[in-house]
């Protein structure tokens, strides 16, 4: 057991965001988190984190309350990827993939080799390392959202927290990037808006509505027209490819027949 | 090896700056002046270029070059802290806190001459960095919170100060003040020298401690706090040690402008981003920056001094537009 939410729930200026959410994934699965906006994604990756602390219910790494741990330490067992950071320093991609080395330093003193073998490895895993000199403000969005995959794997975590990776980035970044975090040897959470994406990337999928799961389980089990049509208020149509993950395909008009509350 | 070289650019900077002006000092006699009173040598120099160069000249070099070297490192943390690169030792409303401070003290009389000019824009900047710290608690606004508080807390100062040199004071009272807080190091004493320098080393040590959290900061408070920063404690640490440091360097040395928002940009464009660099050459290039910039307006109008803060600002305000100029090129 490394990351635990245990019921957890946040009320963040009078509003639950968060509504008794339990969470144990399993190790190096790929763990999807669905739900409409304000469904309460991105608040239980803070709660996840750290950054912010439930208000029932506990978060815990290896048993310990997340609330206890110094920050540095759950850095160097949690990383996060969010979405679309910027920043106006003109770093090179290596610096900013050097950042993840930020928890694991003495306050004093230079790059240890540990350092630069971390960086190495994470540049290599995503791909960057012909453009590791590369200016930051030069760099495309898909090869950004990479550069952070690769900042926080330098952190060497066991968890990775994702929030919505694949934001304004065009198919083809979405699934290269995806398919990055899927194959990665280390348990990773990620909210997406993509059903499909979930579907084929991931390992099980949680579904929340107002804070609360509302489904949980593999996609296949969780994606069907009865759930979407209750969660997100559209009709689908969900079939099977080839490996037997769900696809879904929407169909216009359909607040018509399927309007929720 | 660069701050190496750069110790040296500023130690030749400091010996030349002060040949300058009248009376006839050659470098030599600077030597011999420095060996004797560090007890090293006994070689006899004309009490007059003495007292000159140890009484008046160096003093004022070297809170000068503190000034460059602390406000230069205010600008770096104040506009990584606060992402914002327009950001300046006084965009907590400090230097508009020390002016009705000081003019509290010098036209209204404020604390009975206890105080003197110093000791009130001290203490008034420091009321301005709480009340700036009050309002944007109350905001709630994070980091754009902080800058608005500080803008609004300038300009409630700078009226209060308007108001009461309208209301009060006479015009040689207002010019006194004036001048001082354009920025002016007329007048620097040895007690100065060490409190300035005290300030400004300890500062340093903090911000090169601090390097590698202030790099954190690149990508926002989030990134920085997925990296293992305790985001609140850093961030109101290092607020307060740039309060303290702006105070300081304004109670002595009055505001002076432009140092602190241009020279971390200059040091940017030159060695980079990472702070492990930006820092150490924030303080030198502001160091020698500032004992030129003094050399110059000791000089320029002899014997009638140029308030510093004059010259920094016609030096960094055409600088300033050129990095804008690049800025816009680059985006």
């Amino acid at each position: 057991m490394t990351l635990h939410a245990d019921r957890v729930s946040w009320r963040r200026g009078g509003a639950l965001v968060v509504d008794g959410v339990s969470l144990l994934p399993e190790a190096g699965h790929t763990i999807g988190l669905l739900g409409p906006n304000g469904s309460g994604k991105s608040s239980l990756l803070r709660l996840l984190h750290g950054t912010a602390r439930p208000t029932a219910g506990a978060v815990s790494l290896d048993g310990a309350d997340l609330g206890t741990l110094r920050r540095r330490d759950i850095a160097r067992a949690v990383a996060t990827v969010t979405q679309h950071t910027v920043t106006d320093s003109d770093l090179t991609v290596r610096d900013v993939v050097r950042l993840g080395r930020t928890p694991h330093r003495p306050v004093w003193g230079g790059d240890s080799p540990d350092d630069e073998r971390a960086v190495q490895a994470a540049l290599e895993r995503v791909g960057l390392v012909e453009m590791a000199d590369r200016p930051w403000l030069t760099l495309s969005g898909g090869e950004r959202q990479r550069a952070h995959i690769a900042r926080a794997l330098a952190q060497e975590p066991r968890e990775l927290l994702l929030d919505e990776p694949t934001n304004h980035l065009d198919i083809r970044h979405q699934l290269e990037i995806l398919a990055l975090v899927a194959d990665l040897p280390l348990t990773a959470i990620v909210a997406l808006h993509d059903l499909n994406l979930a579907a084929m990337f991931c390992d099980s999928i949680l579904v929340l509505r107002g804070g609360q799961v509302v489904a949980a389980g593999t996609p296949a089990e969780v994606l069907t027209p009865a759930l979407i049509a209750d969660v997100y208020g559209v009709t689908a149509d969900v079939g099977r490819d080839d490996s037997g993950r769900p696809t879904v395909r929407f169909r216009p008009h359909t607040r018509t027949e399927q309007q929720t509350v | 090896m660069l701050t190496l070289a750069g110790v040296v650019v500023f130690a030749l900077s400091v010996g030349v700056a002060i040949t300058l002006g009248p009376a006839d000092v050659s470098l030599v006699n600077i030597r011999d002046i420095l060996l004797n009173h560090l007890g090293l040598a006994e070689i006899p120099v004309r009490p007059s270029k003495d007292a000159i160069v140890w009484e008046e000249r160096l003093p004022r070099a070297l809170v000068a070059a503190a000034c460059g070297a602390g406000l230069g490192l205010c600008g770096v943390i104040l506009q990584s802290l606060l992402r914002n690169p327009l950001a300046d030792p006084f965009v907590l409303g400090i230097s508009s806190g020390a002016s009705m401070g000081a003019v509290a003290v010098g036209v209204l009389g404020l604390g009975g001459g206890a105080l003197g000019l110093s000791g009130g824009s001290f203490v008034g900047a420091l009321v301005a960095f709480a009340l700036v710290l009050v309002i944007a608690r109350f905001a709630r606004g994070g980091v754009a919170g902080i800058v608005l508080a500080g803008v609004a807390s300038t300009q409630l100062f700078s009226a209060l100060t308007s108001l009461m040199v309208f209301a009060f004071a006479d015009s040689d009272e207002t010019r006194g003040v004036m001048f001082w807080l354009l920025g002016s190091l007329e007048g620097m004493r040895w007690d100065d020298v060490t409190l300035c320098v005290t300030v400004v080393v300890a500062g340093t040590l903090v911000c090169l401690l601090s390097a590698r959290t202030l790099d954190a900061f690149a990508f926002g408070d989030e990134v920085a706090a997925s990296l293992g920063i305790h985001v609140t404690r850093t961030r109101a640490v290092l607020l307060v040690l740039t309060a303290l440091l702006t105070a300081t360097l304004v109670s002595v040395a009055g505001a002076i402008g432009f140092v602190g928002l241009v020279l971390p940009h200059a040091a940017r464009l030159l060695f980079g981003h990472r702070h492990a660099r930006v820092i150490p050459a924030t303080a030198i290039i502001g160091a020698i920056f500032m004992v030129w910039v003094d050399a110059g307006s000791r000089v320029a109008f002899a014997p009638t001094p140029l308030p510093v803060g004059v010259g920094t600002a016609l030096v960094g305000v055409p600088a300033f537009i050129v990095l804008l100029g690049r800025r816009r090129l680059r985006t």
